[in-house]
């Protein structure tokens, strides 16, 4: 007879290698589905995880793509993973990371065309600023009338996106063109430009900051009492009451800190690889971060890897879509097998088989 | 120097032929090609181009590509796999067209109802959807009880307002009571929120949808509140057989074969095509049988007259919606004010957005 059995202490070995075995399901899942399709598997998924780093052909533009891609996955994680920790559930970073963009942009567009140094750190500070800011509508309104945050942090996407509309289309509209929704490009307004920091590398300053954050959320979680209330909060929150934690403060602290990474990381794309405020800027970075926190296992350096992992199988599937004409909806399915596998996995941390004599009633 | 330059002509000469081998072609969609409208209709144009041209041509798609930094990454894998010519098929990917063919100026790039045109290896082509608009405004007036036009548009760009502005005056031209409720989606695919713009435009009276956005969502809505729709860009009336009034079916295919064989024969060239019924490029899906037979005459001869060019929809005196004139009597839209269109004619209620 088979029985499922709580584990006393979830396995820290499954938690560690349910990832790595998550990766290896859905190659094997993924495989036979692009063999159903009638595609060489071998070649697809040598074109999804392989191809984009060391192929001859396109790895010398898809590497720096990749860190393009993955940076403000990650900075975006690392900030939400701090809060998911300590049981705040940000799941409107999407809207932050609007709201960030569009006070980036609006320092740029305050300022264009005039040049000076200042106005890049201004940007940087402004974008912060703006994510940090729409995080704390669901902040105050949960420690001061006790609302759910995961709904209206969630709900407030929406309104950035209005509001995002609303810009592209009347404030922030490029005057120079009649008639087409969208700001100025700030990739032609040197001052503004979120430019490469080294030719060829795909290194802007989004990049760096993904870098510092990584290591800043190191060692505040490790080292620092701020870390040590937010694990404590999450683990057993009466115990942290006890403790001397105010889970008011916690909930303004983890929501700021997740929307100020937010805000930034969209600033970053908005003056650089986004290059303008258009309709269409949020492509779901804020939605997909959250995926990349749990594949890294709220970890900030399993993030870093799960953020790679994850900006690789964007760049990959293009590649096998282009290459190999496969449907742009089974890459999306792979990707989705990809955190189905991690999940089913993650059942064998908390519980595990066990052989037992006779039926038990 | 001379030299150099001599060695740079001579190589370019010597690249040509290849092209005339296999012709590599990318296409990348806004999105998926199976949303049985505007990227269906892009798609259904590459595999005619495709079996045209045969071994000659190898296409390549990626579908469901984002507007910015996705398009960019797309667009240079495939200049940087040896695609010759690209085709990028929606309005947003303009500054990433541009960007892109800076870099490669030896492909050919064709975007579709753009208007940023930097590099002399971009081609800009559209079509004269008012045209169709127009027709599709001259149904709905006639066959709407409610006099209630429900319109489903996706992004305020002078494609979309000139042909609501289109639409509007050929159903106000056969039914002076008519009014248009108008919803914007700032989406060009969203199944969802098409369908619940359709709903919402059903209970606020309208009995016809038109839309602007590339599912087949509204004409499903449509059908199952009994009330009347067109499709958009391809037929779509297996969504809604007794709903589907017609619909502007896109044809670009003539179109593509031309640019491909253009490249084939080294005399491709930069251009701003804006072609219309008279070249092909659209057409009206067969009439439903509920239209009747006078109004389909009807129908008919509005194309045949906006295709022998007697006609053209934008013809004067048409004001602005404030009521300032715009086209004085018997004046014809100039090209560049359609081009450019950001404002409704007079007799629109709502506002436009911005």
């Amino acid at each position: 007879m088979i029985r499922l059995e709580k584990r006393k202490e979830p396995s820290t070995f499954w938690r560690i290698a349910n990832p790595f075995l998550a990766v290896a399901l859905t190659m094997v899942a993924g495989g036979i589905m692009f063999a159903a399709l009638g595609k060489d598997p071998i070649a697809a998924i040598r074109l999804i995880f392989f191809d984009p780093i060391f192929s001859a052909q396109f790895g010398s533009y898809s590497r720096p793509q990749l860190l393009i891609k993955s940076a403000p996955l990650i900075l975006i994680a690392i900030g939400l993973a701090i809060g998911f920790k300590a049981n705040i559930w940000n799941i409107g970073a999407e809207g932050q990371y609007i709201i960030g963009a569009l006070f980036g942009a609006g320092v740029a567009l305050a300022f264009f065309p005039a040049p000076g140094w200042y106005i890049f750190p201004l940007m940087v500070l402004a974008g912060a600023f703006g994510g940090f800011l729409w995080a704390m509508i669901p902040a105050i309104l949960k420690t001061r009338f006790n609302t759910n945050e995961i709904l209206v942090s969630l709900l407030l996407v929406y309104v950035a996106e209005r509001i995002l509309a609303a810009m592209a289309l009347g404030l922030m509209r490029n005057p120079d063109v009649a008639g087409f929704p969208g700001s100025r490009d700030l990739r032609r307004y040197e001052a503004a430009h979120n430019a490469e920091l080294i030719a060829g590398t795909g290194i802007h300053w989004g990049v760096v900051a993904a870098l510092v954050a990584v290591i800043f959320a190191y060692a505040m979680m490790t080292r620092h009492m701020l870390g040590y209330h937010i694990k404590l909060a999450g683990q057993a929150p009466r115990a942290a009451r006890f403790a001397g934690v105010s889970p008011a403060r916690l909930v303004v602290v983890c929501l700021g800190i997740s929307g100020a990474l937010a805000g930034l990381a969209g600033m970053f794309e908005v003056s650089g690889p986004g290059g303008q405020v258009r309709i269409e800027f949020a492509s779901g970075y804020g939605f997909t971060a959250i995926i990349v926190a749990f594949l890294g296992r709220l970890n900030p350096l399993g993030i870093v890897l799960a953020g790679l992992l994850l900006g690789l199988t964007y760049i990959g599937g293009e590649l096998a879509q282009m290459m190999l004409q496969l449907p742009g909806a089974s890459i999306q399915v792979f990707q989705g097998m990809l955190l189905f596998f991690l999940l089913a996995l993650d059942f064998q941390t908390n519980y595990r088989l066990r052989l037992t004599k006779g039926a038990r009633i | 120097m001379k030299k150099l330059l001599t060695a740079a002509l001579l190589s370019a000469a010597l690249a040509t032929p290849a092209v005339a081998d296999t012709t590599k072609v990318g296409f990348i969609y806004i999105g998926p090609v199976g949303d049985f409208g505007w990227t269906a209709g892009h798609d259904r144009a590459r595999q005619e181009m495709q079996d045209h041209f045969g071994d000659a041509v190898e296409t390549t798609i990626v579908e469901n590509v984002d507007y910015g930094a996705d398009a960019e990454r797309v667009m240079t894998q495939m200049a940087l796999s040896g695609t010759d010519m690209i085709f990028a098929a929606s309005f947003g990917y303009g500054p990433d067209v541009n960007a892109v063919a800076g870099r490669f100026p030896n492909v050919a790039f064709q975007h579709a109802t753009g208007y940023i045109q930097e590099h002399d290896n971009i081609s800009l082509y559209d079509a004269r959807f008012y045209e169709g608009r127009a027709v599709l405004g001259h149904i709905a007036g006639k066959m709407t009880e409610t006099n209630t036009i429900g319109y489903i548009a996706s992004y305020p760009i002078p494609a979309v307002i000139s042909g609501i502005n289109s639409a509007f005056l050929h159903a106000k031209a056969v039914n002076p009571d008519v009014t248009f409720r108008i919803i914007w989606t700032y989406s060009w695919f969203d199944p969802a929120l098409e369908a619940d713009a359709a709903e919402t435009l059903i209970e606020q009276g309208a009995d016809v949808i038109m839309q602007h956005t590339d599912s087949t969502a509204a004409v499903r809505v449509a059908e199952d509140a009994g009330v009347m729709a067109f499709g958009q860009a391809s037929d779509m009336v297996d969504f809604g057989p007794t709903a589907h009034l017609s619909a502007i079916v896109d044809r670009w295919a003539p179109y593509y074969i031309s640019r491909v064989q253009a490249l084939k024969d080294g005399a491709w060239e930069a251009q701003n095509s804006w072609l219309g019924f008279a070249d092909g490029i659209i057409e009206m899906a067969p009439w439903n049988d509920r239209i009747p037979a006078e109004l389909q005459a009807e129908a008919d001869a509005l194309i045949a007259s906006i295709t022998s060019g007697e006609y053209h929809p934008f013809t004067g005196p048409i004001n602005r919606q404030d009521g300032t004139p715009w086209l004085a009597e018997g004046e014809v839209a100039p090209d560049a004010d359609l081009a450019t269109m950001n404002f409704y004619v007079e007799g629109i209620t709502s506002d436009l957005p911005n």
